[in-house]
């Protein structure tokens, strides 16, 4: 079934976005993360334009998180107070984000360093916790319990230590701030909800449990992705509701189907599993910018000031 | 592709070239085009006759060039480079003005029913009708550019070159189908007719098709630009309940 997207300008099959949607839902209810950084890319395969992909996924992902937050708090695995302090931090990283979004639009190679902060981030999160999960399995697989990842470091000296009950922890509330302000920025740059980033800065920087971890990112990702939907459909008029209509129908069943597939796994499990996913679409861009295109050529619009 | 013959209204016109021997009474199968919810694209049927006092003249056959133009828009056309180990867009050429969409349908091969002086006075080829002025001095192949932005769009059905897409009956009858692709512009689209005679045009018409967005695409349309921060606040509200909505329904099939 044939539908016309009224911003995009274009005809797509309704099925398939559907599916996309579904998809990248089951992925954000099972690791927390809101998908965006594999939706925007499907999007431009199927051949939206890239404004309206980047818009579109952002208010798709508010939907998809908000029905996985729903089955967290339910299980009360999100940490509020938390969750406040990394949007307080997220919504300032935002705001400078969008500023130097507009910089970097000014020098005209806003794609590329689009593409190159995800190649970057993206593998060397990928890496990191592909290794760190690999070595979890294989402790427990020895019979050793595995390592409490509760270490005394550097974080633990700083001031303002406040206690996160749900977390487990008695730490400052800059590190969790600055993890807000980081994903922020980046989130404004990418046109991603973040969670990608969020997830192992809480496990591996913080150290929250993962249970917690998945809930609390989630409540964070939701603020921050609605704010950035609003500046787009704001500034650039590239919010297209059908279409996000279409994804979040989608989105919002597999959310659900994800967050109980999430609870039957084992963290290192999922951990690996998102790893290895991250790492995919990290390799798949990678190529994009190695190997020479079939088309050397591309058109853009010309932006009128 | 659907045909979609919506009213079939005929504009008469007449019109008077250098040569008035001959003139062009012209029907449209659909004078507008609605871009509705479940537009795929649409087939439009043009058709016409010969009107004329005195016998068809001797010499060579008439020909008919037909060209539908969506509205033109400046474009950046980039080329990418090898630097640093990776692709990256170098070079830009702004081309002033580049059709949205264009087709070219004509009643024989083009080179031969229209003569390139006549092309360059009526612009009727697809490079004819996009307009570059400046490029840069750095770039030396500036045509290159054109040339990809041409093969861009003929890749993607936006523009179309149809030899032999015109029937002629007896020199008086003619009738040509011109495909719109899905992905349509919104705007007016000049439709020019030209009948020629050894590659000579001795008579032209234009007329409009009107391309328009309808019923809940225009509303959205519309509320997207006029009142950006309701579309806005819009998209959140149905993004927010429909994930209440799967979550509540997730918890019934449980119970």
């Amino acid at each position: 079934m044939q539908i016309y997207l009224p911003i995009a300008e274009i005809s797509v099959n309704a099925y398939l976005i559907l599916g996309l949607g579904g998809l990248v839902g089951i992925l954000s209810g099972m690791f927390g993360v809101g998908g965006g950084f594999l939706i925007t890319p499907l999007l431009f395969f199927v051949g939206i334009p890239p404004a309206v992909a980047v818009a579109t996924s952002t208010n798709q992902i508010v939907a998809s998180s908000f029905s996985a937050l729903l089955a967290h708090l339910k299980r009360r695995t999100v940490d509020f107070r938390m969750g406040w302090v990394l949007l307080i931090g997220g919504l300032i990283g935002s705001g400078l984000g969008v500023i130097v979004f507009n910089m970097l639009r000014a020098l005209g190679q806003v794609d590329l360093l689009v593409k190159l902060c995800y190649v970057i981030f993206l593998g060397v999160i990928g890496g990191l916790m592909f290794i760190e999960s690999l070595n979890a399995i294989r402790r427990t697989r020895k019979g050793g319990r595995a390592t409490l990842r509760k270490k005394h470091n550097w974080i633990h000296g700083l001031p303002f230590k406040v206690r996160f009950r749900v977390s487990g922890l008695y730490i400052s509330v800059i590190p969790p701030l600055m993890v807000g302000v980081l994903v922020g920025i980046l989130a404004a740059i990418m046109g991603v909800g973040g969670g990608f980033i969020m997830v192992p800065a809480m496990i591996y920087l913080l150290g929250m449990p993962t249970k917690v971890v998945v809930g609390t990112s989630l409540f964070q990702i939701i603020f921050v992705t609605a704010f950035t939907t609003m500046l787009h459909a704001t500034t650039n008029y590239t919010v297209d509701i059908v279409l996000a209509v279409l994804l979040l129908v989608g989105g919002v069943i597999g959310a659900q189907v994800g967050t109980q597939i999430g609870m039957r796994m084992k963290a290192e499990q999922l951990r690996i599993l998102l790893a290895f996913l991250v790492l995919l679409v990290c390799g798949n861009l990678a190529l994009d910018l190695l190997l020479q295109p079939d088309e050397l050529f591309s058109l853009s619009p010309v932006v009128i000031k | 592709m659907r045909r979609l013959v919506v009213g079939l209204l005929l504009a008469v016109g007449l019109a008077v070239s250098a040569n008035a021997e001959e003139e062009i009474v012209l029907g449209l199968s659909q004078a507008e085009v609605s871009i509705s919810t479940n537009f795929n694209g649409s087939e439009i049927l043009i058709y016409g006759a010969v009107k004329r006092e005195t016998p068809v003249p001797q010499g060579a056959p008439l020909e008919v060039v037909m060209t539908v133009s969506g509205p033109s828009l400046p474009i950046n056309v980039w080329r990418k480079h090898k630097r640093f180990g990776i692709w990256i867009n170098t070079e830009a050429v702004e081309v002033d003005r580049a059709p949205s969409f264009y087709a070219v349908v004509t009643s024989g091969p083009l080179d031969h029913v229209l003569k390139r002086i006549e092309d360059l006075r009526h612009k009727i080829s697809i490079p004819r009708a996009i307009r570059s002025v400046g490029a840069p001095m750095t770039i030396k192949d500036s045509t290159a550019f054109t040339e990809a932005l041409i093969r861009i769009r003929s890749r993607a059905n936006l523009y179309q070159v149809i030899e032999d897409g015109v029937k002629v009956d007896q020199q008086t009858l003619f009738r040509a189908a011109i495909a719109l692709p899905a992905a349509l512009t919104e705007g007016d689209y000049i439709t020019r007719i030209f009948l020629t005679r050894g590659g000579t045009v001795v008579s032209q018409y234009q007329t409009v098709i009107d391309v328009r967005k309808v019923g809940m695409e225009r509303w959205l349309f519309n509320l997207s630009r006029e009142n950006a921060f309701l579309y806005g606040l819009l998209s959140l509200v149905i993004a927010i309940a429909a994930g209440w909505g799967a979550s509540a329904a997730f918890a019934l099939l449980r119970r």
